[in-house]
């Protein structure tokens, strides 16, 4: 990604900086050059700006996170762990890495293979209840998880679901569901249907059709999907703080949540904790981000 | 069904394969098959979804306390009265909800725009650019708050270091002055809020045709008229549904604002979910904040309905 983006600016952008004032004057297709994209100091002081104000904050958290309890430096030296081992031990944040590490997958492979089966069926099949059914996917947008807490709360209660892991994963699940169905059929449908038929000219049955053609095709979609189910699970809070009350069932977003409420609160610790609970994120993120854009610009947003 | 579906796809003229397999698959994919696969989710989404929000509208009529069981019973809209007439609090935080909304969706959508609009041009450290600038889009609300406790705290946050170099006073802390506690959760929310939009706009960007450009270059347009005439028509529909569900998430928020203020200072960045959430935990007045509840999702709808009819979403091309 990089490379190929370096050599579309070497095409591009070297002329228009590098026109030395000496010469007699730009070659026509230079000025055009220079008019039809904005000078150089138009993009990189904005976006320097908007660096600084992005990629501060994180350095802060690095910072409190690594320097020693009580010093005001703005530079990380001398680094210490301690905050690190204090986090992971005694508040548990190990414990806590595990459960949101559970839920996280649980939930991403549950909305996964339910939205490819729900996704498929809405690319490929014309049914009685399709238009209602999307337009309830659609509608659930505007449900708010928050707002359903309370009668939540009963059901999981009722299902005697409280205090366990799977009350989390399921109602994590349900509020991915509409938007990966969303998405992944309109993944499905930019594979051409003449392939599947193909396949099954050839003697395949529709289900390994469907898993010799479209499965692999639909690597990047599932990918992106999975990714942000993941990211969703990994960091949303209300349901994890009003479902699980053990503490060794609680989640990383809880456990940050405890450290922020102490009456004086331990902000190198509080750091750490911000460290454990980005890194997994920032992972997945550097992963995905390529796929983030060229995923949406399918088409898939506007159904 | 599933046969016509597959006959309307194909194009006029190019005959199909022989009938024969295709009878056969119609044949062994029956007519359930759709229902079977739409099945798990709509299952799913039945229980967890549709059956909670009906009993939301249930327990709005109803006294349903779990520590005061002897209220329990029929409430008819004594609930809604209750919110409307004697609760100070519900105007309140209705208002705030709608300040935090206008404020938050406006400046995100702008600042989002202006940095789609950079990152969509040619120039060097493009790809790391974009994956730093996006970089808090992948960050929860709790872990925002996290970050922008450890800047706002007042011992050792940012407000120390400018009391280093003159400005303000030793041991202020933005988040407990109702003066600044406004603008400092705002902030916070804008760093994470800010690439959802530019994510979508850039998306919507890539797929603007060059040739208009073109045209309207050698026609003369400026940069600005071109980009009034056919960027910003082309991203319409885009920048609709993104600040829709912006709008609608940033009413919900509730990570944020709960674990950053709690609410406070006084109460002042209380909004209508975080007060309906503290009903329910701290008090338990299911019935009440059932109510409020709903009348949260009726506010939702009417304002989405008027909102999509005015903007005219996807009128152009329909």
């Amino acid at each position: 990604m990089i490379t190929k983006d370096a050599d579309m600016v070497e095409t591009t952008a070297p002329p228009a900086p590098a026109a030395p004032p000496a010469m007699s004057g730009p070659a026509p297709r230079r000025r055009k050059r220079a008019w039809d994209e904005p000078p150089r100091w138009q993009i990189y002081v904005p976006l320097g700006l908007y660096l600084l104000f992005t990629l501060i904050p994180f350095y802060w958290m690095l910072l409190f996170a690594i320097r020693p309890a009580g010093s005001t430096s703005l530079l990380p030296w001398p680094v210490t762990f301690e905050h690190f081992e204090k986090v992971w031990t005694e508040r548990s944040f190990g414990v806590f890495f595990q459960n949101s590490l559970l839920v996280g997958v649980a939930s991403m492979l549950m909305t996964t293979v339910v939205a490819l089966a729900g996704g498929y069926a809405l690319a490929r099949f014309d049914f009685r209840i399709k238009r209602g059914f999307m337009l309830a996917l659609l509608c659930s947008q505007f449900i708010p998880g928050a707002l359903m807490l309370v009668p939540l709360f009963q059901i999981f209660a009722n299902l005697r679901m409280i205090n366990s892991l799977g009350s989390v994963i399921i109602a994590e699940t349900v509020f991915q569901l509409p938007l990966s169905m969303i998405l992944i059929s309109g993944f499905i449908r930019n594979v051409p249907y003449s392939l599947e038929e193909a396949a099954w000219v050839d003697g395949c049955s529709r289900f390994r059709g469907f898993c010799a053609i479209v499965l692999p095709m639909l690597r990047p979609g599932l990918i992106a999907v999975g990714s942000f189910a993941f990211v969703h699970s990994w960091n949303h809070f209300l349901f994890a703080l009003m479902f699980l009350s053990n503490q060794e069932k609680q989640t990383i977003p809880v456990g940050l949540a405890t450290l922020m409420s102490a009456d004086s609160v331990d902000l190198g610790a509080l750091a750490a904790g911000g460290v454990v609970a980005a890194v997994p994120v920032v992972i997945v993120f550097a992963f995905i981000q390529k796929w983030l854009v060229t995923g949406f610009s399918a088409g898939a947003v506007k159904g | 069904m599933a046969q016509a579906a597959a006959v309307a796809k194909r194009p006029p003229g190019v005959p199909g394969p022989s009938r024969v397999p295709r009878r056969r698959r119609t044949g062994a994919t029956p007519r359930r098959l759709p229902y079977l696969l739409i099945a798990p989710a709509a299952l799913l989404m039945l229980g967890f979804i549709a059956y909670p929000v009906l009993s939301v509208f249930y327990y709005s009529l109803q006294h349903y306390n779990p520590t005061k069981p002897w209220r329990n019973g029929f409430a008819g809209f004594e609930n809604f009265v209750k919110a409307f007439t004697e609760d100070p609090q519900f105007w309140s935080t209705l208002g705030f909800s709608l300040q935090w909304v206008a404020v938050e969706v406006t400046l995100q959508l702008l600042l989002g725009l202006g940095l789609a609009l950079i990152v969509n041009q040619t120039f060097v450290g493009r790809a790391l650019s974009r994956a730093m600038v996006f970089s808090p889009w992948a960050v929860s609300g709790v872990l925002t708050s996290t970050i922008w406790l450890l800047i706002y705290n007042s011992q050792t946050g940012i407000t120390r270091y400018l009391a280093d170099v003159g400005i303000g006073s030793y041991g202020t802390s933005w988040l407990s002055d109702t003066s600044t506690v406004f603008p400092a959760v705002v902030t916070a929310e804008l760093w994470r809020g800010v690439p959802f939009f530019a994510i979508l706009i850039l998306a919507d960007l890539q797929s603007v045709s060059k040739d208009l450009y073109e045209a309207a270059e050698v026609d003369g347009a400026s940069r600005i008229r071109q980009f009034f005439h056919i960027t910003l028509p082309h991203l319409k529909d885009a920048i609709i549904l993104s600040t829709l569900l912006r709008a609608v998430w940033e009413f919900n928020n509730v990570d944020l604002l709960y674990t950053l203020t709690g609410g406070g200072p006084a109460g002042e960045t209380t909004t209508l979910p975080l007060r309906i959430a503290s009903i329910a935990v701290d008090s338990h007045d299911f019935g009440y904040a059932s109510a409020l509840t709903s009348i949260a999702f009726v506010i939702l709808l009417f304002c989405s309905m008027v909102y999509l009819r005015l903007s005219k979403f996807g009128g152009d091309d329909k």
